[in-house]
């Protein structure tokens, strides 16, 4: 039996997911072209091994398969988590990592809509504190690298480990602008002398910001496509920038410029692909905003003062833990009353 | 000067569909062969019959008499014989059959003696009465008794009057087409209620795809001996609740629980003002509305009904049933309650007939896990947390779905309409609100259960005593000279006393049960309750489908 509305939105989480997929293509694009193939290999392998994993997921459960498989949400995990890794790193790696993605983060939680954790950050913080070495090998910028990898070479690299003949593995790889940062202020450099490093680009690292920009771009188009709102990202980014700006100002030498901040690593992939997953984020307007400038203030601080490069991932998944006090705090007004009650 | 509007939250945009039924003036319906009346069309009690089998009757003559306060009468749509007065199918949710009237016409159609009231110099409750009299209730699909509504109260006047020629549903088209072509009597009735509710002013909300519409509005504005305001204000699902209308005209939102009347504002719709018109300045009682019909039809076009008319003659007159046609409709796409049958006939609800068929209305797609994308919380216009609801809702929390203000839903559909995974939510709050108010009504059953069952305990007892008593004293009369302080007598005393405290416990309960809830609401809400309750058989099974799924 029906009962109204009769009608809908032509909408669905395909299309939604779809939408996503298809507004990473340019910060892939730009990748590819200026630090080579490699990063096709691991999306493949990631995409494959999640939709591999999401069947048997979806079949154990009993669910139907094909609509779980087209509901996109697997890929979307896969090329998340694939992006955030070294696009050399082992193929055993891409693996391990979107089972937990997969497997652990969501199908152990509930499967579609019942994760409380994001996925790929999930399956990104596991790889980092169990393979650190391995997560730390990221190619150079083709401009600057000694040698070049193409697609055949970098696959073999990825699933056998072997170079071509005569190549170092120092002649195609090379420590990220986080890493090289973090090394050399322990050497007591100041962030002036760090910068002209060849590493360094105008804004980030060499290369590495005009895939930012492309993200950035990609992010914009989703929300212009109403996929997110522009909740989460500016705060996420506001917090990351007034942390660092803060920082900066009162110690220039040993604090980096806040933009330098906001144009590398997971910045912006966070702020608009990650960190606006819906389920496992804040979804009042309040909340997110609280939820978005939470980890943008935590990854800043886990980059400057934390253990790890980047902190984009651990700031997620410690705010994915406050978001049902955000949400419970953050009702908005309904609708006739006077102001907001707690539903707590 | 144009007035400043305010926004309510969400809203969404379905496609239009009007013009379909928009190209052909309203015509008048033939009379029917058969005209079926129920006698409830609306929340409260259903009129009382008084007429019987085999009477004649004549045009406008009370069929049925308004019983209890929220209740108006029910008129003969035409002149002929009652030939029953029995159960039969009306539209209603639940599908279930309800008490009608029967006419069939006797093609003369001739009026009872009717005349204009001379309002202006009427004792105004001697006035309201008089429309109850009438069966007027608002036409905009809650048919609340409008006499109810034209009673400014203890405030002695309300100031601000709306007339919601909104219509914002998608298909329908009657209040556009009522305000195109009956302008000048929807104000009329304005000046009725104007009049009644001591109000300064006077708006009429249109929706800004009815450009017709407002301009015969306007026209007819200019004409009148007090000032209107036409307001266009922005076409936006669900604009034309009264709540969202309200809020957009005056920027004031209606309390949660409250009625509008408590800021001041009353809002008609533009059909319920016409007919008002007609019955007082013409003493005829409410026995036709405007339907749209429209849909998978050959003309889509608006009728002036007479209510009673079964919906497939209304349907015959926009051409031959098309074959893919799979269902009716009463009312719009977002809102519309689906018909069990097209043997329901015309009431003061129906506004729109709409045809479905599956390539119009397409099934919705499998439902999937809400991914809390929140799309349904940026297009509630109640600004709700729908996602929160459907969550508590299912998993059967009632007390949290009423933390997150279940009972401000207002059922308008957008957030299923919105949301990407086809969850049914409102189906869910249908649900949940229904077994809440199940639950208050069965906590109270339950009440009134035990409190008879202590009543009936304490008579069973009084009686084992009164027997008891009666054989000690006929003991004691056989064993003259017994005295009075046997034991046999202290321990009735005491047995009285338990008795005594039996009643005052039972007593205190009584007063201890509070009337949460249910008691204290308002008219408007008490309605909802009742539709809610009727639909509840229905959606119960259908939402527990979907739970159980
Ligand atoms: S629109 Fe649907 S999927 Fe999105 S939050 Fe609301 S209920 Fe969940
Ligand atoms: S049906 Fe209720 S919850 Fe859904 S959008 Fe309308 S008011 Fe909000």
């Amino acid at each position: 039996m029906l009962s109204s509305p009769y009608i809908a939105e032509k909408s669905s989480v395909s299309i939604i997911m779809l939408k996503v997929l298809a507004a990473l293509v340019p910060g892939i694009a730009v990748y590819v072209w200026l630090f080579g193939p490699a990063i096709l290999v691991t999306l493949t392998l990631a995409s494959v091994t999640a939709l591999v994993l999401e069947t048997s997921a979806v079949r154990l459960r009993g669910w139907p398969a094909r609509p779980f498989l087209m509901d996109g949400s697997a890929l979307v995990t896969a090329w998340l988590l694939a992006l955030s890794l070294p696009p050399i790193a082992p193929w055993w790696l891409i693996v391990v990592g979107t089972f937990f993605a997969i497997v652990v983060a969501k199908h152990l939680y509930g499967g579609l809509g019942n994760n409380l954790f994001n996925p790929a950050m999930v399956g990104y913080a596991v790889l980092i504190i169990s393979f650190p070495v391995q997560m730390t090998q990221w190619p150079s910028p083709l401009s600057l690298a000694g040698a070049h990898l193409g697609l055949l070479d970098s696959a073999q690299y990825i699933f056998t480990g072997i170079l071509p003949d005569g190549l170092k593995l120092d002649a195609i790889s090379s420590a990220t602008p986080l890493d090289t940062l973090r090394t050399q202020l322990q050497l007591e450099h100041t962030v002036r002398e760090i910068t002209r490093l060849p590493v360094f680009g105008s804004i980030g690292g060499t290369g590495g910001e005009v895939v930012v920009l492309m993200y950035l771009l990609g992010g914009l188009y989703l929300w212009l496509a109403r996929i997110i709102t522009w909740h989460i990202p500016a705060a996420f980014i506001a917090g990351l920038w007034i942390t660092g700006g803060l920082f900066h100002v009162a110690d220039p030498d040993r604090y980096i410029s806040p933009w330098f901040h906001l144009a590398t690593g997971g910045a912006m992939l966070g702020a608009f692909f990650i960190a606006t997953d819906p389920v496992s984020g804040a979804t009042t307007p309040r909340g997110k905003l609280i939820f978005g400038a939470g980890i943008g203030m935590l990854t800043y601080l886990i980059r400057t003062l934390g253990g790890y490069p980047d902190g984009v991932a651990f700031a997620v998944l410690l705010m994915n833990i406050m978001v049902p006090l955000i949400d419970a705090y953050t009702q908005p007004k309904v609708y006739g009353h006077k102001q907001k009650e707690p539903a707590e | 000067m144009t007035r400043q509007l305010y926004e309510f939250n969400g809203g969404v945009h379905p496609e239009q569909h009007k013009h379909a039924s928009t190209r052909r003036p309203i015509a008048i319906a033939p009379l029917p062969k058969v005209l079926v009346v129920p006698l409830r069309q609306h929340i409260g009690h259903p009129a009382k019959p008084v007429v019987a089998v085999g009477e004649q009757v004549w045009k406008g003559q009370t069929i049925g008499q308004a019983e209890g306060y929220v209740s108006v009468a029910v008129h003969a749509p035409t002149s002929g014989t009652v030939t029953a007065i029995a159960s039969h199918a009306v539209a209603h949710p639940s599908g279930l059959a309800d008490m009608c009237i029967t006419i069939a016409p006797d093609g003369l159609d001739r009026w009872i003696e009717h005349g204009a009231l001379d309002y202006r110099n009427m004792d105004p409750s001697h006035l309201r009465n008089q429309l109850r009299e009438l069966g007027i209730a608002g036409l905009g699909g809650a048919v609340f008794p409008s006499f109810i509504k034209l009673n400014p109260g203890a405030a002695q006047k309300v100031p601000t009057l709306i007339l919601n020629g909104a219509e914002c549903e998608p298909w329908i088209t009657c209040d556009d087409m009522i305000m195109r072509e009956r302008a000048a009597e929807i104000l009329a009735g304005a000046a009725i209620m104007r009049h009644m509710l001591r109000c300064d002013e006077v708006l009429v909300g249109i929706e800004d795809n009815k450009p017709e519409a407002i301009a015969a509005m306007r026209a007819a504005a200019s004409q009148c001996d007090f000032a209107v305001e036409v307001v266009a204000v922005p076409t936006l699902y669900p604009g034309g609740g009264a709540k969202q209308l309200i809020k957009t005209l005056t920027g004031k939102e209606v309390p949660s629980g409250g009625r509008s009347t408590d800021i001041g504002v009353a809002t008609f719709n533009v059909g319920t003002a016409y007919s008002l018109h007609r019955a007082v300045n013409h003493g005829e009682p409410l026995i036709s509305r405007i339907v749209t019909v429209t849909g998978n039809v050959h003309r889509p076009q608006n009728f002036e009904v007479l209510i009673g008319t079964p919906l497939a003659e209304l349907v015959r007159l926009t051409g031959a049933t098309r074959d893919d046609t799979s269902g009716y409709v009463m009312g719009g796409p977002m809102m519309g309650i689906d018909l069990a049958s097209s043997d329901v006939p015309v009431v003061k609800a129906t506004n729109c007939i709409l045809v479905k068929s599956p390539a119009l209305f397409p099934p919705p797609p499998p439902a999937m896990p809400c991914i809390r994308c929140t799309r349904c919380a940026q297009a509630c216009p109640a600004d709700l947390q729908p996602q929160e609801l459907y969550w508590f809702a299912r998993a059967k929390n009632f007390g949290k779905t009423q933390e997150y203000n279940l009972f401000d839903c207002i059922e308008c559909g957008v957030c299923t309409y919105v949301c990407p995974s086809h969850i049914p939510l409102v189906q869910y709050y249908r649900y949940a609100k229904s077994e809440i108010w199940a639950k208050e009504k069965d906590k109270k059953a339950a009440d009134l259960a035990r409190e008879r069952h202590e009543f009936r305990q304490l008579r069973i007892e009084r009686e084992k005593q009164e027997r008891a008593a009666k054989l000690a004293q006929k003991a004691s009369a056989r064993l003259t000279g017994a005295t009075a302080d046997s034991p046999d007598d202290s321990a009735s005393a005491a047995k009285k006393d338990a008795i005594q405290a039996a009643i005052e416990r039972a007593k205190a309960k009584k007063e201890g049960i509070t009337p949460r809830n249910i008691d204290n609401l308002p008219a408007e809400q008490l309605q909802e309750i009742a539709e809610i309750e009727a639909r509840r058989a229905r959606i119960r099974a259908m939402a527990q489908d979907s739970v159980e799924k």
